[in-house]
């Protein structure tokens, strides 16, 4: 064999062999994404995991408005998994509070009281705040003292990641309410179930309710006092601002009353401080992080940093129409408005007696043959609410000089609320109230609305029902609140297009509770569908 | 030899002259003319060799040559690449000969999986079309050459765009969510599936003119050797060589226009005027009438142009000699297609070259193939939204508002002057003021060596050392006064990505011809590494001055996702005494996607092949072939998954997705959804085959029946929430079935000399079935929801179902009048529960076909051609999304306060609004599309026979014959969804090709 081909071979054997070597190389990591070890290797990898907890109830993905979503599986980004919009869609929509014009699949249902397991909106519900409670419980495994040990954090860092553990618990037993009062029911993991393709568990009405307050009481005093820690994170007020809201409505969720429990809380709440801001309109604007003073809970939402379809910028865009500059908005979507059931509440409609009333634009009054609304796919027809304004009180340019995303950062809880629910408990034979100081709190509310102070003759339940209405309309309480005075399926009370008819008309009372979406119940066998459907 | 004595020269001189005298009194010249048995066309460099002396001569362009031999009645032996050779005898110093084509490359031999096999030899199903059988007119892709051409290979454009790609499929999809697109492979460089950033199509980058053949590998004993890559069959491309003899130049050139011949039926001017003020009448409500104009816009025909295109090629081919007597066979080519798109300002321009080289060194032990192909595209992007916004705006409105803003065009806009955000924007200016280019490199270069040991012949030692690089780059910009992006002021949005992708082979191939036991063998061992990455550069949007938007910058500046996969190989071929063939093969792959313990696949094949003809008809004259092969493999799956879907993974939120605490704003970490035990997805496919050839080969085809069954289905699939970060993960669930029947027919009924006639037809039946979609078996599963349409939001058509096919449709039964027209909303209460609900939804019908079949024919008649090809299906379905979302009184009156266009369909339903669910949208979309039709002359010699010239014409998308209503039946997507196509245009070409 001449010496060339024994030098050509030998060279393409050594190349073989080098090549053949190379099992290794095989083990790929992304070079811009992380590993669970580098994510939680410093306390700002935390921090940003906690930030994604609260960030979950203000959008919808990694990407602002949207692009990388949360949640997928044939839903919409901006219409169907946001916290914000689903919660209005379930509190809102059923009630005489709100109607849309939309036909994005199933929406009109909701106002209709017709709704069914297949519905995409329940769906997406379901899916936003069981993620939520997900994403919650991995920050819990990841945070464990031996955890934190492990990875060497110590010191001021340890102790306010543990802190943060709190306020996790809080976010958690937050997104397990809205299940306990939407759906009645829930899917039920803790930190102690991993991530995989398990099937969980299910929890009951009334043992999620249990869980639930014995969450928010044994987290009571890990959490910081109230009106302490940095706007935008929870403390003491926002947990006893829950409890309050969860013992008024413990008769719906478990059969047995507890006025008592909502007293208690309202009235820790009360003592802690907040105070009624000056005008009721600045609570729902642009810069109302200046109004923190009567809020126990926001979430926050910025229209250059904090951007989704879902979140306010839902609220400013989607009942405005060609009056969207009074919205502050560059655009309007035609799609909600209220009835005349919310109309009726107020005595006149202008805002002369009552400042709360704010339904007249430059695009559309408040006249009779439009707000009994004859066509519910006519955006023009029905009562619009102004309520929500990307609009700075101060003049201020927002932050998204295009109008396109909203600055107003969702109050949860208000301290009128709380006022609202000491006097209904009071009314309702809760302990611990005095009825004289619940009727000056509704004054408190009226005086600073403009609106005519009441009388004990006035202060019935019903009263405060209606007062409700007007302080805290749009707020995401209304259908809880008619479910407790058993009013939202009943024929005793109705609003045009109530049960899908124009006048209003009585439904099955299963419609005071979801349906449990059926592609859960097929995805885990260990759920069960609600009474009816 | 120390001295030269004298008397020695002397000798030698003498010798010498005694020699060449002797040589030259019995010399003799014989002459002669060689041509083509098929056509008596002159063949040009034949070589032609004496016998007995070796002496050798070229034939001129004429066929002509001379050659000195020893007698007037020498042996002559012809031999010419592509043809058999021949040996005669000459008669009194003259010789005429016709050779007889053989068409190695693309009959008797077919390129397959590492290598080339006789076609007899083949156990699996492969189908290899030649250059001469490819589509003709302007193609500037390589797959749609292949259009009707192979049975069970489905071509489907995406649509008329220049240098628009294709939906391939091979025996219809066998994934749900892995990708469905067959592996192809570039002169044995399997090329990545994805393509680049800048490129309408990464297959247009390969010049149609250089492609000699497409083998298309069906079933698993003919792609099993792909292994982890080649469920969906593999395409094979091999470009064209160098030839033997002297270097032949040859310059072809085509000029085509291409022009829209369907529009998308929508209504006039004056047929939205007299429905507006009907209404307004009707109603009372004037909230339209005074928005109508007073023009008359026929959208389509505004925003459509007839679109010239220009093809030239130039190549070379021959083999160069070097003085010391090596023979280096090359072509070079290069090729320049300029087109622009029937949408106004698209546009595509491609460059390209491409270089074969393939010596034989170390006395022709060493064979060497370098391949190399370089090109570069541009391509002009048009805002196809364009066409959508054509056939919904109004059209009582005019084109152009000069004294307005938004760049003179003419807009919806808000009471406060500007835009109106939600309305239809101009089409025209959608066009006009953006401008997106993409600019792509290519390079695709191989090295195959092909070296047989000199003290071990049987054994040879390959290589395969390739690469295929790729740089994508361009733009989007709109103008600032476009209506669309007036907010910020215009846009501006670069992008840029590299591609690195690298292949190494090696391998050792045995063949043994054991002549006393009749058998042959051969066995291919090897090894492969392959690597696949890209380097994605990210940039943040700018306004058209240049203003950075501060929303959109970027958390990296880069990202380099980068998958790996290592394999290794072997094949047994036997053959004994060419009746009976067993092939059997084992491919082990190892994945970077998957974790480790997963990683490895192992796809094995095994086939027979039993010549009938061989065995029973050995003479029986009238049987050329007759074959039956069986076989059965397994494939996986990989692409169209994520490279890191088995990890847990945090990833970081954009600038838009922060959250305030305090004063400050935290970007978010986010966990993925992720399913650690991620494997491959497998494909068994069993294979049965008959080839046949009658009469002279007059008569040939083949037949095959199949069943492929895919396990371990990569796919998205509904899991429980609160088990995973979604409600749907990639998981290995589910299992579909795909049975078919396929068949191709070559005949040939009249050949004489003057006058030929070819024809082929060929068909293919196929039946795909979900049989399971979930890891635990649930009778009550509703399936996984598919096919989301257009209009509303988020309202969806198809499902996935246990027991029909992939995307079949879920809608409601629309109920009738008594004329037979649909009633608004009325549905049938299928389950008689006296509410119609989902519920009532069924599954019925699937959009992709049963049967998809292929024509071609083509006459000869002395020297001019015609050729006709035709493609059609049956059995597909499509959903008509543009009449469901336009057909209705709400696409005039838009409810937000605007006037649009609707289809022409709304005057059939008169419906309200859009009754998007209704089964009356569900439409047969079957087919015949006649593709092409093209007519030729040979001029023969010209230019005093230095060049031969042939000129062709063609019209391309000839016809459609369907009941479909809409602008096109044909459509690429898989969920069968029709809504807006860019349209297929008609194209005319002519083109002309001179060889020198």
């Amino acid at each position: 064999m001449k010496p060339i081909m024994i030098k050509q071979i030998s060279a393409f054997s050594i190349a073989t062999l080098l090549l053949c070597s190379c099992a290794k190389k095989l083990d790929l990591l992304p070079v811009n994404d992380l590993t669970p070890a580098t994510t939680y290797s410093t306390p700002a990898g935390y921090k940003a995991v906690l930030a994604k907890l609260y960030g979950t109830l203000a959008i919808t993905g990694n990407n602002g408005p949207a692009g990388q979503p949360d949640i997928s599986g044939g839903l919409d980004e901006g219409s169907q998994v946001a916290f914000i919009r689903g919660l209005f869609n379930s509190e809102e929509l059923p009630t005489d509070e709100a109607v849309c014009a939309w036909d994005d699949q199933t929406i009109k249902d909701y106002h209709s009281l017709k709704w069914t397991a297949a519905d995409p909106f329940l769906k997406g519900m379901y899916a936003r705040c069981i993620y939520d409670i997900t994403l919650i419980n991995e920050y819990l495994r990841e945070s464990t003292d031996d955890k934190l040990a492990a990875r060497n954090i110590t010191g001021a860092d340890a102790a306010n990641i543990k802190a943060s553990r709190a306020e996790a618990r809080f976010l958690r037993a937050f997104n397990y309410w809205a299940m306990l009062d939407i759906f009645g029911k829930s899917t039920f993991i803790t930190e102690d179930d991993g991530i995989g393709v398990f099937l969980p568990a299910e929890k009951s009405r009334a043992d999620l309710y249990t869980y639930i307050v014995s969450e928010l009481t044994a987290i009571e005093s890990q959490l910081l006092p109230a009106k302490t820690i940095e706007y935008g994170r929870v403390d003491q007020g926002a947990d006893w601002a829950l409890l309050a809201r969860i013992y008024l409505n413990a008769g719906v969720y478990t059969g047995t009353t507890n006025y008592t429990g909502a007293i208690t809380y309202a009235k820790k709440v009360i003592a802690a401080g907040y105070t009624l801001q000056p005008v009721y309109s600045q609570l729902f604007m642009a810069d109302n992080d200046r109004r923190k003073d009567e809020f126990m809970f926001t979430i926050n939402c910025d229209g250059a940093r904090t951007q989704a379809y879902g979140n306010t910028t839902f609220l400013i865009h989607a009942p405005s129409g060609d009056d969207h500059a009074q919205y502050g908005a560059n655009s309007g979507w035609g799609g909600y408005r209220a009835t005349k059931g919310l109309a009726d509440l107020f005595p006149d409609l202008s805002g002369a007696t009552d400042k709360r009333a704010m339904f007249t634009t430059t695009a559309f009054g408040t006249g009779l043959s439009q707000i009994t609304i004859p066509d519910i796919g006519v955006f023009t027809n029905g009562l619009h609410v102004n309520k929500y304004k990307n609009i700075r009180s101060d003049g201020a340019a927002v932050s998204d000089p295009t109008l396109g995303f909203s600055d107003v950062d969702f109050p949860v809880f208000r301290l009128s609320e709380m006022y609202l629910i000491y006097a209904e408990s009071v009314l309702r034979g809760g302990t611990g109230g005095d009825p004289t100081i619940a009727l000056g709190y509704i004054n408190a509310i009226r005086t600073r609305a403009g609106a005519t102070v009441i009388g004990v003759p006035q202060f019935t339940l019903q009263f405060i029902l209606d007062e409700r209405g007007r302080e805290l309309y749009w707020e995401c309480v209304r259908r809880t609140d008619l479910i407790r005075y058993n009013l939202l399926t009943t024929a005793t009370y109705l609003w045009p297009w109530k049960g899908g008819v124009a006048n209003g008309t009585a439904v099955d009372p299963k419609y005071n509770i979801f349906a449990i979406p059926s592609e859960n119940i097929n995805s885990n066998h260990n759920l069960t569908q609600n009474t009816g459907y | 030899m120390k001295l030269l004595p004298g008397k020695v020269l002397q000798v030698f001189l003498l010798l010498l002259f005694a020699f060449t005298s002797f040589t030259a009194f019995s010399q003799t010249q014989i002459s002669g003319r060689v041509t083509d048995s098929k056509d008596n066309s002159p063949l040009s460099s034949v070589s032609v060799r004496v016998k007995s002396t070796g002496k050798t001569v070229q034939t001129a362009a004429d066929g002509t040559f001379k050659i000195d031999a020893p007698s007037p009645s020498a042996v002559l032996i012809f031999t010419s690449i592509g043809f058999a050779s021949q040996q005669t005898a000459a008669s009194n110093g003259a010789v005429n000969i016709a050779l007889v084509q053989t068409n190695t490359q693309l009959q008797d031999v077919v390129v397959v999986a590492y290598g080339t096999r006789k076609k007899s030899d083949l156990t699996g199903a492969v189908t290899s079309v030649g250059a001469k059988d490819f589509q003709k007119g302007q193609v500037s892709s390589a797959e749609q050459l292949l259009q009707g051409k192979v049975a069970g290979l489905q071509v489907t454009p995406g649509g008329g765009s220049a240098g628009g790609g294709s939906k391939l499929r091979i025996r219809s999809g066998a994934s749900l969510n892995a990708s469905n697109d067959p592996l192809i492979v570039i002169d044995g460089v399997p090329v990545e599936s994805n393509g680049v950033s800048g490129s309408a199509n990464y297959l247009n980058t390969i010049n149609p003119n250089d492609i000699e053949s497409i083998s298309t590998l069906k079933d698993a004993s003919a792609t099993a050797l792909y292994g982890s890559r080649a469920s969906n069959g593999v395409l094979i491309i091999t470009t064209k060589k160098g030839t033997g003899g002297k270097t032949r130049y040859n310059f072809n050139t085509k000029l085509s226009v291409a022009s829209v011949s369907d529009f998308i039926p929508v209504l006039t001017a004056n047929q939205v005027r007299s429905i507006i003020t009907a209404q307004a009448a009707a109603t009372g409500n004037n909230t339209y009438l005074p928005k109508l104009g007073s023009a008359t816009t026929d959208w389509q025909r505004v925003i459509f142009q007839d679109a010239p295109a220009a093809d030239n090629n130039l190549s070379a081919s021959g083999t160069a000699r070097f003085g010391n007597g090596f023979k280096l066979p090359f072509r070079a080519s290069a090729g320049y297609l300029t087109q622009t798109g029937v949408l106004t300002t698209n546009r595509f321009e491609r460059i390209s070259t491409a270089l074969n080289l393939n010596p034989k060194m170390l006395k022709d032990r060493l064979s060497v193939n370098i391949a190399f192909k370089y090109s570069n595209t541009k391509t002009r992007f048009a805002n196809e939204g364009a066409i959508g916004s054509a056939v919904a705006f109004d059209p009582t409105q005019p084109v152009l508002n000069p004294f307005g803003k938004y760049g003179g065009y003419y807009e919806t806009l808000q009471a406060d002057g500007k835009p109106f955000d939600l309305a239809t924007r101009n089409p025209l200016a959608l066009l006009k003021l953006r401008q997106n280019p993409g600019y792509v490199d290519r390079m695709i270069g191989n090295v195959q060596l092909d070296y047989q040991l000199p003290f071990f012949p049987d054994l040879h030692v390959q290589g395969n050392f390739g690469m295929d690089n790729a740089y994508g780059h361009g733009y989007t910009l709109v103008d600032s006064s476009a209506a669309t992006n007036y907010q910020k002021h215009g846009y501006y949005s670069p992008y840029k990505q590299k591609k690195f992708n690298y292949i190494a082979d090696e391998s050792l191939l045995y063949t043994k011809d054991l002549k006393s036991i009749k058998s042959k063998v051969d066995v291919l061992v090897l090894h492969s590494y392959q690597d696949f990455y890209t380097n994605v550069y990210n940039y943040s949007g700018y306004s058209q001055a240049g203003v950075i938007d501060s929303t959109t910058i970027p958390n990296f500046a880069s990202d380099k996702p980068e998958y790996r996969i290592e394999s290794y190989l072997g094949q047994l071929h036997y053959n004994y005494n060419e009746t009976y063939i067993l092939q059997g093969s084992v491919r082990r792959d190892a994945t970077s996607k998957f974790a480790k313990q997963n990683r490895v696949g192992y796809f094995p094949s095994v086939s027979l092949g039993w010549r009938l003809k061989n065995q029973f008809f050995k003479n029986t004259r009238f049987i050329n072939e007759l074959k039956l092969r069986g076989g059965w493999g397994e494939t996986g799956q990989q692409d169209g998954i994520g490279y890191y879907s088995y990890l847990p993974i945090y990833s970081q939120s954009t600038t838009t997705a922060q959250y305030q605490f305090g004063n400050t704003y935290y970007n978010f970490l986010r966990p993925s959804a992720y399913y650690g035990d991620l494997k491959w997805e497998t494909t068994a496919t069993t294979n049965l085959g008959l080839d046949f050839s009658l009469m002279n080969n007059r008569i040939s085809g083949s037949v095959d029946a199949y069943e492929k069954k895919t396990r371990n289905l990569l796919s998205t699939v509904p899991v429980a929430p609160g088990s995973n970060f979604n409600i749907q993960l990639l998981v290995n669930v589910g299992n579909i079935t795909n049975r078919g029947i396929e068949a191709s027919l070559n005949l040939v009924p009249i050949k004489t000399k003057n006058f030929s006639w070819d024809l082929n037809v060929n068909g293919a039946y196929n039946k795909s079935k979900i049989t399971n979609l979930l890891k635990v078996n649930d009778s009550s599963f509703k399936g996984i929801t598919v096919s989301g349409i257009s209009g509303g939001t988020g309202n969806s058509v198809g499902k996935h179902f246990v027991g029909y096919a992939p995307y079949t449709y879920y809608m409601y039964k629309q109920v009738y009048d008594a004329a037979g027209k649909p009633i608004e909303g009325l549905y049938e209460d299928l389950n008689r529960d006296g509410v119609v609900d989902d519920n009532d939804r069924r599954l019925f019908k699937h959009p992709s076909p049963d049967f998809i079949f292929g024509f071609s024919t083509q006459f000869n008649i002395y020297k001019f051609y015609l050729g006709v090809t035709a493609h059609g299906m049956a059995g597909n379905y499509l959903y008509n999304n543009f009449n469901s979302n336009s057909g209705t009184l709400k696409a005039i009156q838009n409810p937000l306060g605007f006037i649009g266009n609707a289809s022409a369909n709304y005057l059939e339903t008169g419906f309200k609004t859009p009754q998007y669910l209704s089964d009356y949208y569900l439409e047969n979309a079957s087919f015949l599309r006649f593709d092409n039709i093209n007519v030729g002359y040979d001029f023969g010699k010209i230019s005093h026979g230095k060049a031969t010239l042939r000129m062709s014409a063609s019209v391309q998308n000839v016809a459609i014959i369907t009941k479909y209503s809409g602008a096109d039946p044909e459509n690429a997507g898989d969920q069968g969804v029709d809504n807006n196509i860019y349209p297929r245009p008609r194209t005319y070409s002519v083109g002309a090709s001179i060889d020198f």
